[in-house]
């Protein structure tokens, strides 16, 4: 974990609501994919938590949906301004989990980070089949990245506009995977829960106040006791999920 | 003595700062980020007899320079923390620290400060009668003087370190609540807790807390701590801990000024994980610029 302050090289829209942050800065302590950084923004009290969706050197990229007065202050940043970042938080996803052919279910904002996972699991030599969900056609991102990586790519819209119309469990029975890594709204975290059938890995969100295990303000029950979706999340294994409710 | 050092109801602090308890955890979350051993002390996280889960989340809400938390005393239990927690703290903090409890009865404030008194690590008991987000114990204690004295009577019958009373700010008249501790034997005052607060979520039209309530605390509420500073320091003849909204030196002085012999730094602490530190380090040149000799000569400095 580090504080230090990147500069902001790019930040560009993608659609409507998300946005693309390229910063330079010490990324030294970001040491796996699925971890966060905490962003400190002025005139805001607590820190906002993005994940981190790729990295190359000291080049950092963001990719966040503009939700509220956080979001929307990065989003009217520019070039050569600063940020204040807390980095190398949270656990991160687990490469080391035995598959040839791994599957990555990503909906909507939870996309990001499933990214920089899919080039590492590709530099690992497997197959990276991914499935991005979004409502609209006109709120896609990162088809095109995803496929310019290598991956086998299908995207789903819940209206239909775009790609197949659906969820993106739909028609999961059919797909061949050893192991699967997840990142998304609740709801479509549960159904991966309840449509895969082999192990894997969800990222899961929730409000905090510190983002580096002080204040237990992210706390969630799992079968292995008590974690802090900070820091020994925000990636959970499938076994250990207790859902509430 | 040094120039920054305070006497606290008997132990030397090297400095002032102090870093509240349910902010920092039990230190060593800290001690990745510098060496802790600066600081005076600090107050590990509130401890009760049994172990606790807390509230549902979500716990914490963003507000206007300041935040409210809704944890709910989640910690493993004092049997964890002796057997756990205490000998990991040790290997990173190696003064004395101030224990933080909590409790829903009499008897459970009186052994959960038992069972940590006899540690040799701690060197206060801060007993929390403030805790805005339980039911049934904390602050059902700390907003009646008659409760707040027997608490404090049960604790200092099986205590043989200071005790201190860490008060809420959620009561009509703070200084009949100081009064009821110090006549139950309290050997110091520390405040304030947070002040109970809410957010409403307008997409949804519901708490932004799980639990509808919480603690407000942050950089808003330090001049509310600071009026209850002055009023119970100068109330009272033991010592005051100050906080609330502490995250400056120039707010450290502050609060001694009003009649703080230490000061604790909570909320800066989760933005700035570095907060203390940096206020320590700043203390000496701020001391300069107000012309101040030693922080032990300003303590109670305005009448």
């Amino acid at each position: 974990m580090k504080e230090t302050l990147f500069t902001i090289i790019e930040n560009r829209p993608l659609t409507d609501t998300v946005y693309l942050m390229r910063l330079s800065g010490d990324t030294g302590d970001i040491t796996a994919a699925g971890q966060f950084v905490n962003i400190r923004l002025d005139g805001l009290f607590l820190r906002r938590p993005i994940s981190v969706c790729d990295l190359n050197g000291q080049e950092l990229t963001l990719v966040y949906k503009v939700v509220g007065k956080g979001t929307a202050q990065m989003a009217g940043m520019v070039s050569g301004e600063a940020l204040d970042l807390l980095t190398g938080l949270g656990n991160g996803y687990d490469l080391t989990l035995p598959a040839e052919r791994v599957l990555l279910l990503g909906g909507g904002v939870g996309i990001p980070p499933l990214y920089l996972l899919a080039k590492r699991l590709l530099a690992q030599g497997k197959t990276v089949c991914v499935r991005l969900g979004f409502n609209h056609a006109d709120e896609i991102f990162f088809e095109n990245e995803f496929r310019a990586l290598g991956c086998e790519v299908t995207v789903f819209t819940v209206d239909g506009s775009a790609g197949e119309k659906g969820f993106v469990t739909n028609g999961l029975d059919r797909e061949r995977y050893d192991v699967f890594y997840t990142c998304g709204p609740e709801p479509m975290l549960r159904a991966v829960y309840r449509s895969t059938v082999t192990s894997g890995q969800f990222s899961f969100e929730e409000r905090m106040g510190c983002g580096f295990g002080a204040c237990m303000g992210c706390s969630c029950r799992t079968i292995t006791g008590y974690k802090r979706i900070c820091r020994e999340g925000p990636v959970l294994m499938k076994e250990e999920i207790l859902w509430e409710d | 003595m040094g120039r920054l050092s305070v006497n606290l109801c008997g132990i030397e602090l090297d400095n002032p700062v102090i870093p509240a308890s349910g902010t920092f955890g039990y230190g060593y979350e800290f001690a990745e980020w510098y060496d802790i051993n600066v600081l005076g002390t600090f107050s590990f996280k509130g401890t009760t007899l049994e172990p606790r889960f807390g509230n549902p989340t979500p716990r914490i809400a963003e507000c206007t320079a300041g935040m409210i938390n809704a944890v709910g005393l989640q910690n493993p239990g004092v049997k964890a923390v002796i057997e756990h927690e205490l000998p990991e703290m040790a290997k990173v903090f190696r003064k004395p620290v101030m224990a933080n409890v909590s409790g829903f009865s009499l008897d459970e404030y009186r052994e959960t400060c038992r069972l940590l008194d006899a540690q040799p690590q701690v060197g206060w008991l801060e007993v929390n009668v403030s805790c805005p987000n339980v039911h049934g114990g904390g602050m059902a204690f700390g907003t009646d003087p008659d409760a707040v004295r027997r608490v404090t009577e049960a604790v200092k019958s099986v205590a043989t370190k200071p005790v201190l009373l860490k008060l809420s700010p959620n009561v009509t008249d703070i200084v009949s609540i100081a009064k009821a501790a110090v006549d139950g034997g309290a050997d110091g005052i520390s405040l304030i807790n947070t002040l109970l607060g809410m957010r409403i979520d307008l997409k949804t039209r519901r708490p932004v807390i799980a639990n509808k309530m919480g603690g407000f605390s942050g950089s808003a509420v330090f001049p509310v701590a600071l009026r209850m500073v002055y009023q119970v320091a100068h109330a009272v003849s033991v010592p005051v801990v100050g906080m609330g909204g502490v995250s400056s030196p120039e707010n450290v002085i502050e609060m001694m000024l009003a009649g703080a012999t230490a000061v604790q730094i909570g909320a800066a602490n989760l933005v700035d994980p570095m907060a203390c530190k940096r206020i320590i380090d700043g203390l000496p040149e701020t001391m300069d610029r107000y012309g101040i000799a030693t922080l032990n000569e300003i303590i109670g400095g305005v009448c």
